[in-house]
């Protein structure tokens, strides 16, 4: 897919071009001084303009409202926008949200919610896992028939964009394995608690207690897991790309470093010892690219029944971890001193990088599973 | 669908049982499941009857290098017939009996520097597996500082005399003709260096094969005293070689990564892991530290595959070639990787040296994984692509 249409490079440009100018690294800054709570990380004029040029509902059917330019479409966005790491709750709620209703909901429950996501009116979360880890085989939030309805009770932990989302996508053990259910934030029942991580980024745990929903709050119940597999392997891929424009963007920032900086009277990028580590991370980040690419183009690809995706997309959250982890550390160590400062904004890669790291599983889950889906 | 579309989709599924009828009617079977792999290069042994006809078959059809002009040998098909070719062939077994680094390297380098007069000669025996060539660049002196090469060509009015040394000439001892580099000016580095063609059979010529770690000679040194070679074979103009070599080098690492293809029917390291150590109650391998590293490796092998494609899509698009030392590396990474984790799989067994005790493959596993430190220093070694990485494509100046 390197080779890209027309219509994507299109969007690709408008979007590089969009974050140089409209949210630069400053902006990012700029927010962290100020929003603070459940509105830390967000910037209500930055979410409107996204979703004023249509990237929230990218994955949307056009009938909906939305422009179906698929998983590489908002791929592309989400890698531009993240080279200038523009706080936004674009590649939750426009991605794995979107995709969970587009995946298991029928015709009412998509244009409850579609329209309205793919407008940026609403702004949905995915409230997947309940502890530090990702371990979506030990759902322990409850969801039980009563009266026409469904009760939700449980606790989510560490959701991503909770604290400014007005929806969130729900897994909840029923009797039939695990199912997907849209909750409204202002349920009675639904409380949240702001978790103030590294990266200054909007996050939030939430408590459910005894939430009451109506039948129409379900998602269809695929046998065991398989739609949140399904959700959680679009929420993988799209995380993956917004790690690839950080890896490339920390990259490109640490090679104009060392084109600058003197030392021993030298440009430093003159000496080999520098040089081979540069030319090193540069393969991986191609490695890495090929394979967030890959898988992409696989969901865009998806029939349906196949979940040829699966592989494909763990590979790419396990290489995408990799290599984002060891170009931030890579950063700080080669830009020296300044690195370790707030004033530099390498500090901030570093620790992004890591919460994307550990989304939806960290590389050695998927390691783990990209084995056993290959049968060792 | 557009007619247009039509026709077109038409003219393909044409061409598909054209190519499908001919293979079936030319291919012996006998050869089926053969796989041509590095044969130009590493074996000297003769063709059988039957290989040798296919030989002939597909160097008369221009198939082994569909994409060369058909004047000069190929067929001039467009990449989709070329892969339709291909996966023809495979669909039957079948392989392309046409290969070594004539096809690899010196063609496409003849094709765009050669003289109209060169490409008509050289090219189509090369289209037709005819002549073996080897490389004569690297010499005892001048390996990663390829440019130090000393070998003299001195000019004798009709023709140059040849003194010199080169090295690692992989295949010398089987070969027709060698493609060189030579010093035509002692008082220039780069400048001094021109690109000869020199008959393997010329008086003068010694090839004494060298011995490898793997205790098989793929290699050779080749001696030049007083070799006369005719001026026509001088390659593009007099002391312009070395932009002609580095071109040359650019095919020769995008080949030597291209192990990918080649190893499609080897058995993947997973499998060959499962079989010496197999699976726990939870169906994961027993051994939970080499797994984690096998599992490293094989997604490894998966990502260098889809960059592969992407450099190719991107070539087509008419891109830089600037990937084939990214590709280079990552190739040459991934054949040593993959020899260490299955000697490690298979312990004791992975480490016989010949008589019995040992199965075929666990004593190929050996000599392979000794033959495959090379791989990182032939072509270019790891530290030179790097260095050319971060000179051209990162533009890291300087050194």
């Amino acid at each position: 897919m390197a080779v890209l249409t027309e219509e994507q490079s299109i969007l690709k440009d408008m979007a590089g071009h969009w974050a140089d100018e409209q949210s630069p690294v400053s902006e990012f800054r700029r927010l962290r001084e100020g929003a603070t709570g459940l509105q830390r990380g967000f910037c209500a004029e930055t979410h409107g303009q996204m979703a004023g040029m249509g990237w929230s509902g990218i994955l949307v059917p056009e009938a909906l409202g939305g422009s179906a330019f698929g998983y590489v479409g908002l791929g592309l966005v989400l890698e531009q926008a993240a080279r200038t790491l523009t706080a936004s709750p674009l590649m939750v709620s426009a991605g794995p949200c979107v995709s969970a209703v587009l995946l298991g909901g029928n015709e009412p429950q998509q244009r409850q919610w579609l329209p309205a996501i793919a407008s940026g009116e609403l702004i949905a979360a995915l409230a997947i896992d309940e502890g530090p880890r990702h371990n979506p085989t030990e759902i322990r939030c409850e969801a039980v028939a009563c009266d026409g309805g469904w009760r939700l009770t449980g606790y989510k932990a560490f959701v991503m964009e909770a604290g400014i989302a007005d929806l969130l996508i729900v897994a909840a053990r029923t009797k039939e394995g695990v199912g997907l259910f849209v909750v409204p934030m202002g349920s009675a029942g639904v409380t949240r608690h702001d978790r103030y991580l590294v990266d200054s980024r909007n996050c939030a745990d939430i408590e459910l207690q005894g939430v009451l929903l109506p039948e129409s709050a379900r998602l269809a119940q695929m046998p065991g897991d398989k739609l949140l597999q399904r959700v959680l392997d679009r929420a993988r891929a799209v995380a993956a790309a917004e790690m690839l424009g950080m890896a490339s963007q920390a990259f490109s920032i640490t090679l104009d470093y060392l084109k600058t900086r003197e030392q021993f009277d030298e440009i430093i990028a003159r000496f080999q010892a520098l040089q081979h580590r540069m030319a090193q991370l540069y393969s991986e980040i191609e490695l890495m690219r090929s394979a967030v690419e890959a898988a992409l183009v696989a969901l865009d690809d998806y029939s349906g029944d196949a979940d040829d995706a699966a592989m494909l997309v763990s590979m790419a959250k396990a290489v995408a971890g990799d290599t984002l982890n060891l170009v931030t550390r890579e950063m700080v160590q080669l830009h020296g001193g300044i690195g370790m400062t707030d004033e530099h904004d390498a500090g901030f890669y570093l620790k992004r990088a890591r919460v994307l790291e550990n989304a939806w599983g960290n590389a050695a889950f998927h390691r783990d599973r990209f084995a056993r889906l290959s049968g060792y | 669908m557009t007619a247009a579309l039509d026709e077109k989709q038409l003219a393909a599924e044409e061409f598909r049982s054209q190519v499908r009828q001919w293979i079936e009617q030319n291919f012996p079977v006998s050869l089926k499941g053969k796989g041509n792999a590095f044969a130009a290069i590493e074996e000297g042994a003769a063709l059988s009857p039957e290989a040798q006809q296919w030989q002939v078959a597909m160097g008369e059809k221009g198939w082994g290098v569909p994409t060369w002009p058909a004047e000069y040998g190929g067929a001039s098909l467009n990449r989709q017939q070329a892969l339709v070719i291909e996966e023809e062939l495979a669909r039957v077994g079948a392989y392309n009996p046409i290969g070594g680094m004539g096809v690899m390297m010196l063609g496409p380098t003849l094709l765009e520097f050669a003289s109209e007069k060169q490409k008509r000669r050289h090219v189509p025996p090369i289209c037709r597996g005819e002549i073996r060539w080897c490389q004569g660049f690297s010499e005892p002196g001048a390996g990663s500082d390829l440019a130090a090469l000393k070998t003299r060509a001195e000019d004798c009015g009709d023709h140059f005399l040849v003194n010199g040394q080169k090295t690692w000439t992989s295949g010398g001892q089987w070969s027709d003709w060698c493609f060189a580099l030579v010093r035509t000016d002692t008082s220039r580095k780069h400048e001094g260096i021109s690109f000869l063609l020199i008959d393997m059979r010329s008086p003068g010529v010694e090839v004494r094969p060298i011995q490898l770690i793997s205790g098989a000679s793929p290699f050779c040194e080749t001696f030049f005293t007083d070799v006369k070679v005719p001026k026509e074979n001088l390659v593009g103009e007099l002391n312009c070689g070395w932009a002609i070599g580095k071109r040359l080098l650019q095919h020769e690492r995008t080949n030597l990564s291209g192990g990918s293809r080649r190893g499609a029917a080897m058995p993947s390291l997973s499998q060959i892991a499962k079989h010496y150590i197999g699976l726990d109650e939870g169906g994961r391998l027993n051994d939970v530290d080499l797994r984690q590293r096998i599992i490293r490796h094989e997604m490894l092998v998966k990502s260098f595959r889809l960059t592969a494609d992407r450099v190719m899509a991107d070539a087509r698009q008419g891109g830089v070639a600037t990937a084939s030392s990214i590709l280079k590396n990552v190739g040459a990474r991934i054949t040593q990787e993959r020899a260490e984790l299955t000697l490690e799989s298979m312990g004791m067994k992975g480490l016989g040296w010949q008589g019995e005790g040992f199965s075929e493959q666990e004593l190929a596993a050996t000599r392979l994984w000794l033959w495959g430190k090379a791989v990182s220093i032939y072509g270019g070694s790891t530290e030179i692509q790097n260095n050319v990485i971060a000179k051209r494509i990162l533009g890291m100046e300087g050194g």
